[in-house]
């Protein structure tokens, strides 16, 4: 077991290096798409949490995603900067709250109840954006310029930049690892892999199990809107498809695919997921493009 | 509204809610009986009505279409469920909803090849293409009224069949006891198959007949199997009864979501939010009752 352990931090270590390394040798495009690829890194990892280890399939993760993405876009002026501390501040708050109002509704129920009743939850907010006036409509809304990084009047980093938004984006898919894997090792990662595994059990013990869940709903959905908001960042434009569905079977894809109840898994399945996209799209067949993928997860 | 444009309305509700009532069947049915959660489900209803507009533009006429569409979705519903569906029975419902999902893409992406992105109209029968009129300028189409009709006897119908027959009985026994139905001897794999193809023609049907009314575009399976869902949510899963009424309900609700006209202090709720009535509609229910109106408890 030891020996196993040594050989996955060797890995970790190793793969974190190349990532680190990467920019001195990718050109700009794979750079970008390695951006892409933590971020929805970090999505797959937040939802990871709820479907691995809390034992809850939740089908509407996109809204939480979409929803921190929105708000960035309503708190940057046109064409001007806004700040990154603070938009980030918002855009984090407003998914922590939007998933504490979910999930105060959706956890009242379980079991396939609770994989209809997110989507439902995730579509009624991609109906609000596509809807309503609020950001542009059906067409969504552009984000001219990036988030500033300043901090009274010194700029640590420039998110224009490629680079050093991939740096940004690498340190916090690391953090959230890390958070993430402190959470899970902790009394209360213990807790909640415990509902999943006996619920029952776990409340006769006297855990407010309720609570729990909420607390790792809440937590998730914040994760998911800090990847929403880097995403928006790096492609600088929102629109209601960042809520809808098909990025919400996208991401539980990538979890399923990686591996659910790890928490590298995860991030695997956004690499494989996002590798194999650009692969297939390569192919000139259309059909080819779903088939392929597909297919090999009937087994 | 005057009564005449709140007549139209509740019958447009109406129509509306029984087309979801037939997808919601089958959805409530396979779950209830199989447990499988099925979102491929909107795609039978995409294929119903791709298969209206092909057939009626090969054979000439919607009644031809729809009969040999029938045959040609029962016939490709116990294809699937022999080739795919049935492996999904052991699982846990994450694989359910994996499966089923790869499906839906799959599904899209052969519907593209086959027919093509383009959105397409289908026209109403020569018979049911007159109208009723109500007033000087007012008047609702037959076809409307034809649908909920063919939809009213379709109810009553797999009522009938799910509660009086003995089929109905062995099916009702399947859900309760899979293990205790087999072994007296009725072969459950066949009767699973056959609660499959039922619920994929139920749902093809609807896309077909409700072709003339939507269009036939590419998505529009999601579309319904997303409100489908909200339907057997609200209406509580297994219930064909809940189906029902919730399916009506929705129907009802959306329809008035998009004609009547709200504002509270300044704020212009309806029809600007329309969208997302029924899903306010599911938190409310869900609220007073988390497992749906005519459902078990959890």
């Amino acid at each position: 077991m030891t020996n196993r352990h040594a050989l996955i931090v060797a890995l970790s270590v190793v793969a974190l290096v190349l990532l680190a390394a990467l920019p001195a040798f990718a050109e700009k495009f794979y750079v970008q798409l390695f951006t892409k690829i933590l971020i929805m890194a970090i999505f797959a990892m937040s939802l990871d949490l709820l479907v691995g280890y809390t034992g809850l399939v939740s089908f509407g993760h996109a809204a939480f995603f979409g929803f921190a993405g929105y708000l960035l876009a309503l708190v940057t002026p046109q064409y001007q900067a806004a700040s990154l501390w603070l938009s980030l501040a918002i855009a984090l708050a407003g998914s922590a709250l939007l998933a504490l109002a979910i999930g105060a509704f959706v956890l009242r129920t379980s079991g396939v109840y609770f994989i209809m009743v997110t989507l439902a939850f995730a579509q009624m907010l991609y109906f609000l954006f596509h809807d309503t006036k609020i950001a542009g409509g059906s067409d969504g809304v552009y984000i001219y310029v990036r988030p500033l990084a300043t901090i009274a009047g010194w700029r640590p980093f420039d998110l224009e930049n490629f680079v050093h938004y991939y740096y940004v984006v690498l340190a916090l898919a690391v953090a959230t690892f890390l958070l993430l894997w402190r959470v899970i090792a902790s009394l209360f990662g213990g807790v909640i892999v415990g509902i999943r595994v006996n619920e029952h059990r776990m409340r006769s013990l006297g855990y407010p199990t309720f609570r729990y869940k909420l607390a790792c709903f809440v937590l998730s959905g914040t994760l998911a809107g800090l990847a929403g908001y880097l995403a928006t960042v790096q492609f600088g434009f929102v629109n209601p498809d960042m809520l809808g569905w098909h990025l919400s079977g996208s991401v539980l894809l990538m979890v399923i695919l990686g591996g659910m109840g790890t928490l590298i898994g995860p991030a695997l399945g956004a690499l494989a997921m996002l590798v194999l996209e650009i692969a297939f799209q390569a192919l000139p067949v259309v059909g080819a493009v779903n088939i392929g993928k597909h297919w090999q997860l009937l087994m | 509204m005057d009564a005449y444009t709140f007549l139209i309305q509740v019958l447009n509700g109406i129509q509306y809610g029984m087309l979801l009532f037939l997808c919601a069947a089958g959805l409530t049915l396979i779950f209830g009986i199989m447990g499988i959660i099925n979102l491929a489900h909107g795609s039978f209803y995409m294929l119903g009505a791709y298969l209206a507009w092909s057939l009626t533009e090969r054979l000439g006429n919607l009644w031809l279409a729809v009969a040999s569409g029938l045959v040609l979705s029962v016939l490709f519903g116990l294809l699937l469920e022999r080739l795919l569906i049935e492996k999904l029975y052991r699982r846990d419902h994450l694989y359910q909803v994996l499966l089923t999902y790869g499906l839906i893409l799959i599904f899209e992406e052969l519907r593209s090849i086959v027919w093509g992105d383009d959105v397409h109209g289908v026209a109403v029968p020569a018979g049911l293409a007159a109208s009723v009129p109500l007033t000087e300028n007012l008047s609702y189409p037959v076809y409307r009224l034809a649908i909920s009709a063919v939809c009213v006897v379709l109810a009553i119908g797999l009522y009938w069949l799910i509660q009086k027959t003995r089929l109905g009985m062995m099916i009702r026994a399947g859900s309760v006891n899979r293990e205790m139905v087999e072994s007296l001897g009725i072969n459950i794999r066949l009767l699973y198959r056959v609660v499959f193809a039922l619920g994929v023609a139920l749902a093809a049907f609807a896309g077909m007949i409700a072709a003339p009314v939507s269009s036939v575009f590419p998505g529009m399976g999601n579309q319904v199997l997303i409100i489908c869902f909200v339907v057997v949510v609200i209406g509580g899963i297994g219930s064909l009864k809940g189906a029902l009424v919730a399916a009506i309900l929705i129907g009802l609700v959306d329809t008035f979501g998009k004609v009547v006209t709200l504002e509270i202090a300044g704020v212009k709720l309806l029809p600007e939010l329309a969208g997302m009535t029924v899903y306010l509609l599911m938190a409310v229910v869900l609220l007073w009752r988390p497992e749906g109106i005519f459902g078990k408890k959890l």
